[in-house]
């Protein structure tokens, strides 16, 4: 069902999923002859809605489910965005636009983003190709009804002009507890942005990330195929995959002792604390994740932890709960549901 | 520090990013971090930054570009190249033509590159082939007249209609 707190896919592995958490495809597209939806009128941007309804009435071929955001309250909006369903610009304006959601939450439709449309799929683990192909289908479905803006030379034309021509931006995204803690993440970083690829961490305070999650994705959109763009960006993941297990095994040789500790503190963290803030959690589930790649700990699926890192945040969390909560508040019911999970 | 979005709490969350080699570093406050999505989504605005600083970089002196130039405008969507420099948003799919010399240095420098050899989609695709062929067949007509053939002439002339019509031009 849609609008649900889990989406389906979280509750689901993908191939390499002890280091890639997952794979995304995002493709922009505009209708032809109407204006892009910064210099659009509210006409048209009813217009460009009104399509793509018109659309799903007639053959709803890949079952989406149309929501428009205006509709929706702004926890809702921001638990859309907490998912990475929808972008935060567009449940900030809220007025004339939509998403389109299919029931596994697989594939979203954003209407009226900085482009008409943004097609995205994600999937679970390096699943990269599959996302492109599913992607690709539902391209052509959409260009069947509708006038696409594209151009012989540029290709598909695109409000920006870092999308334009194939107006693919593919991504991945992995868990580098173990290169984080040999020290070897930013290094490593340089190299895969002398790549034309672009990473992109959440950090906390002071130098550490939070998480130990990383996003890698293809900057360049023109002038290389769909095919070529993500080939190189799994051929550089299973060099991200090969070197963060190789750095995991060498921790686990050689820091046993160091390492357990570390992973079994956060899960008795989290096991038992009444009271936790977004980063810590965050940081505590990495352990803990961890743990459960390297067969320390065997009690819990990783894919609770995916579900964890979602469903903690404070959208989420408050839709969860079905108010509006104080910081404080927000920390204990963290801290229940989590204990609850856990259990 | 202050966070670089809202300018108002302190910058707790550094994101960086690299582009072609060259890393920006952004400071955010958790609020607005959470706001622009972390990891998933969002910083287009550190990236526009960098990318209206490109296309600034045009009116820069050493690039001797005419200043008087910057105020042409898309016929269609009213966008001034002015505005596009400063938002890095283009307003329409007419803009490409509209500011195409530009576009396509823009493009150069973005991507390295401004040709497409990605996908074409279906029925689009026959549209560029369709006018590609109508293109061929005016370069044919025109040579036909100036030989006096008018009876070819004409025989082009009702083909590229029928082809235009094809394609509802
Ligand atoms: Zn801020
Ligand atoms: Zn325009």
């Amino acid at each position: 069902m849609t609008g649900e707190v889990i989406s389906q896919w979280m509750k689901k592995t993908g191939p390499d999923s002890d280091v890639v958490i997952s794979s995304r495809i995002r493709l922009a597209r505009n209708l032809e002859n109407i204006r892009f939806t910064n210099q659009a009128s509210d006409d048209e941007l009813k217009e460009v809605i009104g399509k793509i309804n018109n659309l799903l009435l007639n053959n709803n071929k890949f079952d989406l489910n149309l929501l428009e955001l205006g509709d929706l309250s702004k926890n809702k909006r921001n638990m859309l965005v907490e998912k990475h369903l929808i972008s935060p610009d567009l449940s900030e304006k809220n007025i004339n636009n939509a998403v389109a959601l299919s029931s596994e939450e697989i594939i979203s439709l954003m209407i009226n983003e900085e482009d008409h449309l943004r097609l995205q799929v994600l999937l679970p683990g390096l699943q990269l190709q599959e996302a492109w192909e599913m992607a690709d289908k539902i391209d052509d479905y959409l260009e069947q009804e509708i006038n696409i803006a594209f151009d012989e030379k540029y290709g598909y034309l695109t409000s920006c002009p870092t999308n334009v021509g194939t107006g693919l931006r593919s991504s991945i995204m992995v868990h580098l507890p173990a290169l984080t803690m040999v020290n070897r993440v930013k290094k490593f970083i340089s190299a895969i942005s002398q790549l034309g690829l672009a990473v992109r961490g959440l950090y906390g305070e002071g130098t550490e990330t939070v998480g130990n999650l990383y996003q890698i994705s293809n900057q360049v959109t023109l002038g290389r195929s769909e095919d070529e763009i993500i080939e190189n960006l799994i051929e550089v993941t299973h060099q991200i995959i090969t070197q963060e297990r190789n750095a995991r095994e060498i921790l686990l040789k050689e820091k046993e002792i160091f390492l357990k500790d570390q992973i079994y503190r956060a899960y008795g963290t989290l096991k038992y604390a009444y009271k936790i803030s977004v980063e810590e959690a965050m940081k505590l589930i990495s352990n803990v994740r961890l743990g459960i790649d390297l067969g320390i700990i065997e009690d819990i699926e990783s894919t609770i932890l995916n579900q964890l890192m979602v469903i903690i945040r404070p959208a989420t969390l408050q839709v969860l709960k079905g108010e509006e909560m104080t910081i404080e508040d927000r920390h204990i019911y963290r801290a229940q549901l989590i204990r609850e999970r856990l259990q | 520090m202050l966070c670089q979005n809202c300018q108002e709490n302190d910058a707790k969350v550094h994101v960086s990013k690299i582009i072609n080699g060259e890393k920006e570093d952004i400071y955010l406050c958790e609020e607005c971090a959470h706001i622009t999505g972390d990891l998933d989504f969002g910083l287009d605005f550190s990236f526009n930054n960098l990318l209206t600083g490109l296309l600034n970089n045009q009116f820069h002196p050493h690039h001797k570009i005419n200043l008087s130039n910057n105020n042409i405008k898309c016929e269609f969507c009213e966008l001034t190249y002015d505005t596009f420099s400063k938002s890095g948003r283009l307003g329409c799919n007419e803009c490409y033509n509209s500011f195409t010399d530009k576009i396509d240095k823009v493009l150069r420098r973005i991507h390295g590159n401004n040709r497409h050899t990605g996908k074409i989609p279906k029925r689009a695709g026959e549209k560029v082939m369709a006018k590609r062929k109508v293109k061929k067949l005016r370069k044919l007509m025109d040579e036909a007249v100036a030989k006096e053939e008018f009876e070819r002439a004409a025989e082009l002339r009702d083909e590229i209609k029928e082809l235009k019509d094809e394609i509802g031009e």
